[in-house]
C-alpha cells in the first residue's frame, strides 16, 4: 500500500468503517511508516478535540414555536369525537355516566401525551449545552430571570440543604407552549422540574410513573402542575418531590 | 405558512412531532454550518420541517435523522443558488472568520509536539471555514455522527466520494488547525 492510499484509508480506519481485510492492510502500512503513523495520531487527536468541544447549536425557541404553529395542533379532539360517537350509539349508557367516562378517558390520554413530551424535553436538555439558560445556584437569581418570560414564573426553591442542588433554570416547550424548567442535581443526576399553569386549582397528590427509563413524579398544587423528571430512582425522586412540597408549604406559612 | 386542509390530520401531526421534533437541534446545527448564517438557518429548518411533514406519509425509513437531513440539504442548496444570483450575498466567511488560506497543504512532517486545544468558538470557526462540500461531509460525520452510508444517502454521492471528501476535509482542518496554532504562538 502506498502512502497516498493510506492517507485516505486511515480516516475510514479511525471511523471504524473499514472491513477487516483492509483494516489489516492499513495497520500493516502504519507499522512500517512513521509518516503515516504520526499523521494518524494527529488526526485522532483532532478528532478527540472535536468530540470534546461543543460544536452544536441549539435551535432558538422561536423556531420551535413557528414550526409547532404551522403543524395541526395536537388536540384530544379526534379521540373525544370518536369516544362520543361510541357513546351516542350505545344508548344504554346514561348521559351522566358517559360524561364522567369521557373526562377520564381524555385526561388519561392527555396526561400520557404530556408525560411523553416532558420526557422528550428532559432528553433534549441533557444534550451538551442545552441544560440551562440561566446558571445559578441562587434562587434569588433564577426566580427573577423567569419574570416576564412566562405568564407565571415557577417557584424556585433552594434545596441544597436537603441534598438537591439548584443549578439553574431554562425555558422549554411542552404541550405546544412555553414552560419553565427549574434544574436540580443530585450527585451526577439531573432533575428537571417542569412547572405549568393550570386552570384547575385542586390539589392533586403525587403520582410516580416510569417512561422510557425515566421516572416522573407529577403533582398539582395551587394552580400549578409539576413534573419532576430524572434518571434518579423512584425513591430518591419521591424524596425530592416531598422536600420540595414541604418547603413550599413552609414558605406559604412562614 | 400554514399547511393546507387535507394535511390537517392531528394524528399524523402527533406522529410527526414525536418522530421529527427531537432532531430540531440537530437540523438547526447542520443548517448553521451549511449556511453560516443564523437567520438563514432558521428559515431553512422551518422550510425543511414543513416539507418533511408534507411528505411524512411516504416516509418509510430508514432513520429519521438522515431523512430530515436530506430534505434540509436540498433546502440549503436552493439557498446557495439564490445567493449566487443575489447581487451581494456570496459565500462569505463568518464574522471575524479566519482569513488563513485553507488550501495551503499540510506540512509534510506531522508535528512532534501535542496539538494545541482550542476553545469551542475557535474550533467552530475552523470548521465553518472549510470549503463546501468538505464542510458538509465533515459536519455530518463528526458532529452528527452519521455513518459513511448515511452520509452518502444524504449527500446523494457514492460512499467512496464520502471517504475521499472526509480525508480532504480532515487534511484541510489539520492545516488550518496548525496554522491557528502557529498564529496563536
Ligand atoms: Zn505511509
Amino acid at each position: 500500500m502506498t502512502c497516498e492510499e493510506a492517507e485516505v484509508l486511515i480516516h475510514a480506519l479511525i471511523d471504524g468503517e473499514l472491513d477487516a481485510g483492509h483494516a489489516r492492510e492499513v495497520e500493516a502500512h502504519i507499522e512500517g511508516c512513521a509518516h503515516c503513523a504520526a499523521l494518524m495520531k494527529e488526526y485522532q487527536e483532532i478528532r478527540q478535540a472535536i468530540a470534546e468541544s461543543d460544536l452544536r447549536y441549539k435551535a432558538p425557541l422561536e423556531l420551535r414555536r413557528k414550526i409547532e404553529k404551522a403543524l395541526p395542533q395536537p388536540q384530544a379532539a379526534p379521540s373525544r369525537r370518536s369516544v362520543l360517537r361510541g357513546f351516542a350509539m350505545g344508548s344504554a349508557v346514561s348521559a351522566m355516566a358517559a360524561t364522567g367516562l369521557v373526562a377520564i378517558v381524555l385526561r388519561n390520554d392527555d396526561e400520557q401525551r404530556i408525560e411523553n413530551e416532558v420526557v422528550s424535553a428532559h432528553l433534549r436538555s441533557l444534550q451538551a449545552g442545552h441544560l440551562i439558560d440561566v446558571v445559578s445556584t441562587d434562587q434569588h437569581t433564577v426566580k427573577p430571570w423567569f419574570n416576564g418570560k412566562l405568564d407565571v414564573s415557577p417557584p424556585v426553591i433552594d434545596l441544597t440543604a436537603q441534598g438537591f442542588t439548584l443549578i439553574g433554570g431554562r425555558l422549554d416547550y411542552v404541550n405546544a407552549r412555553e414552560i419553565g424548567a427549574v434544574v436540580y442535581k443530585r450527585r451526577q443526576h439531573v432533575i428537571n422540574l417542569f412547572v405549568a399553569q393550570t386552570a384547575n386549582t385542586e390539589r392533586k397528590t403525587a403520582k410516580v410513573s416510569t417512561l422510557q427509563g425515566f421516572n416522573i413524579r407529577r403533582w398539582s398544587d395551587r394552580g400549578l402542575n409539576y413534573w419532576a423528571v430524572s434518571d434518579l430512582g423512584a425513591d430518591e425522586l419521591s424524596e425530592f418531590g416531598d422536600k420540595f412540597e414541604s418547603a413550599m408549604r413552609a414558605n406559604k406559612e412562614g | 405558512m400554514v399547511v393546507n386542509a387535507s394535511q390537517d390530520d392531528p394524528e399524523k401531526a402527533r406522529r410527526f412531532r414525536e418522530a421529527a421534533l427531537p432532531y430540531l437541534d440537530d437540523a438547526y446545527t447542520l443548517a448553521r454550518y451549511l449556511l453560516r448564517d443564523a437567520a438563514d438557518a432558521e428559515d431553512a429548518v422551518q422550510e425543511c420541517y414543513l416539507r418533511a411533514y408534507k411528505h411524512f406519509d411516504s416516509y418509510r425509513g430508514p432513520a429519521m435523522k438522515p431523512w430530515l437531513f436530506a430534505i434540509l440539504r436540498n433546502v440549503c442548496r436552493a439557498e446557495y443558488a439564490r445567493r449566487k444570483t443575489a447581487p451581494t450575498a456570496v459565500e462569505e466567511l463568518p464574522e471575524g472568520g479566519e482569513q488563513t488560506p485553507m488550501w495551503n497543504e499540510a506540512p509534510e512532517t506531522p508535528e512532534k509536539q501535542m496539538l494545541r486545544r482550542f476553545d469551542g468558538d475557535t474550533v467552530r470557526k475552523l470548521v465553518a471555514a472549510l470549503a463546501e462540500p468538505f464542510r458538509e461531509t465533515f459536519v455530518l460525520r463528526e458532529i452528527q455522527n452519521l455513518s459513511y452510508r448515511e452520509i452518502a444517502d444524504v449527500a446523494a454521492v457514492p460512499v467512496g466520494t464520502v471517504m475521499s471528501r472526509l480525508a480532504r476535509a480532515r487534511a484541510m482542518l489539520r492545516s488550518a488547525w496548525l496554522a491557528e496554532q502557529e498564529r496563536a504562538k
